[in-house]
């Protein structure tokens, strides 16, 4: 049993990087998904909010490991053998945009009827009336559940050390693996987890404490 | 000349419910038309199907000249021509006056941002709000943010003008000076088809009132019939108030 070196810290360092490079992969892929499927669940035409309501439904209902399970070993049998950083973030992009395109679902809706009908009626196309009246105050909303919800994707991101992917909690047991002192080793593995999400929740509790008090429109 | 405005025989339902039950009328160029009622007897239905915020289920609905009802219609088309205020003003909360005021211009008729910030002074200044022009709607009275809400409107040049309840949300001592823009516009020429509560608006601005019971136009005429009901409906609810 050798001891905890800095060396080892270092190599957490490191994942703790990619973990971060995982997290915003998939968060910014999630968001960008999310917002079609956004789009798809409050669009015009039924079948269209259907199928993306079913879409959310089962991702919801599915666990993050399967998903990634079924992208990493199923697609291999297809002939599409990802890299583990790939199939994770591909994996942690279906469970954003399932989570955050309803998230986000819900954030739209709670802007006024009356506010797409002032803007319909000054001409505006269905389009302009979403980038320029809707999204603006529904993105205020948004934005606290968002940035707390980034907090669960981060965290998420240790899935990915299941298929190889050496973020933070690979690295860990790796480390630990030859050291067996998960008490210590993992307790630091923790400890840098609650460093990047701690802040994340502070910020998310803040902007929802800054909008709850701010400025509120009229009904 | 052919009416601005004018139903033929409307029915509106929602779902099994009959809100408007053949309503017939018309609003001829440069006319004041209110239309009284009590409430939930269809008056806002009417003038949302005049601009098609609602779809009818039979009869024949035109402004100026276009077929509001031909599934068809350009709808962005028929909006150039009505503009509509309402009782909750719906101001864009996260816009400035100005931007309230200039963003239809920009976004429908590509004016420029100099030449929209011009139309948006000019038009608060016939609603006496010139020196509100930056300020956010939540930083005005109700008074004012309607008026900016008639501003905004008036920006596009609409033809038509519809106004639901204008002045229902509004303390009583602020209903004065939203009326009285659109007297000025009533004056200035202005097509407007007005729902309203305010009688002594209606009698001394309107050219004609329409009275609208249970989804029916019961009673029709100039200012006047305000002071010699024929219907004993009329009667009672000018009795009543609403
Ligand atoms: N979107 C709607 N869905 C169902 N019923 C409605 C809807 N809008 C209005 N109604 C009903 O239609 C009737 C007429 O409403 P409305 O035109 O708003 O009356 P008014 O403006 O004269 O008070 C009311 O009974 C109201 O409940
Ligand atoms: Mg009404």
């Amino acid at each position: 049993m050798g001891g905890f070196t800095l060396t080892h810290f270092l190599y957490l360092l490191q994942a703790t990087g990619w973990t971060v490079v995982l997290t915003l992969l998939a968060f910014v892929l999630g968001c960008l998904a999310g917002f079609l499927v956004m789009l798809a669940r409050t669009a015009q035409v039924r079948w269209v909010r259907g199928l993306s309501g079913l879409y959310v439904d089962v991702v919801q209902g599915t666990p993050l490991l399967i998903v990634l399970f079924l992208i990493y070993f199923g697609l291999a049998l297809f002939g599409f053998e990802l890299p583990a950083i790939v199939a994770a973030a591909l994996s942690l992009m279906i469970y954003c945009s399932a989570f955050l395109g309803e998230i986000w679902r819900g954030c739209v809706q709670s802007v006024p009827r009356t506010q797409t009908e002032a803007s319909e009626c000054l001409g505006l196309s269905r389009w302009q009336t979403l980038r320029d009246v809707v999204l603006p105050q529904a993105m205020r909303i948004a934005t606290p559940p968002t940035v707390g919800f980034l907090v669960q994707v981060l965290k998420n991101t240790s899935l990915a050390s299941v298929v190889g992917f050496v973020e933070l909690t690979r690295a860990s047991q790796v480390i630990n693996n030859s050291l067996f002192q998960p008490f210590l080793v993992f307790g630091i593995a923790g400890l840098l987890y609650f460093a990047l999400c701690y802040p994340l929740s502070r910020l998310s509790r803040a902007l929802e404490r800054k909008l709850n008090g701010g400025r509120r429109q009229p009904a | 000349m052919a009416a601005a405005v004018s139903l033929r025989d409307v029915h509106k339902r929602f779902g099994e419910v009959e809100v408007l039950k053949g309503v017939s009328f018309e609003v001829a160029p440069g006319e004041v038309v209110a239309i009284i009622g009590r409430s939930g007897s269809g008056k806002s239905t009417a003038l949302r199907c005049v601009n098609r915020l609602e779809t009818i289920q039979s009869g024949e609905i035109e402004l100026c000249g276009r077929r509001v009802d031909d599934p068809a219609l350009d709808l962005r088309a028929l909006r150039r021509d009505v503009g509509m205020v309402f009782q909750s003003y719906n101001l864009f909360p996260h816009l400035t006056v100005a931007e309230n005021i200039t963003l239809a211009p920009r976004r429908v008729r590509r004016t420029p941002p100099a030449e929209a910030r011009r139309i948006a002074e000019e038009v608060l200044t016939r609603v006496g709000l010139s020196d509100k022009i930056d300020a956010y709607p939540e930083q005005l009275s109700g008074g004012q943010q309607q008026r900016v809400a008639i501003a905004r409107s008036l920006a596009m040049e609409p033809k038509v003008m519809l106004f639901d309840e204008v002045t229902s949300a509004l303390d009583p001592h602020l209903t004065g000076e939203v009326l009285k823009v659109m007297e000025t516009l009533a004056k200035g020429g202005m097509t407007m088809l007005v729902v309203t509560h305010e009688m002594a608006f209606a009698r001394r601005v309107a050219d004609r009132v329409i009275f609208m019971h249970t989804g029916k136009v019961w009673e029709t005429g100039p200012g006047s019939m305000l002071a010699d009901p024929q219907t004993p409906e009329l009667k009672e609810f000018l009795a009543n108030g609403l």
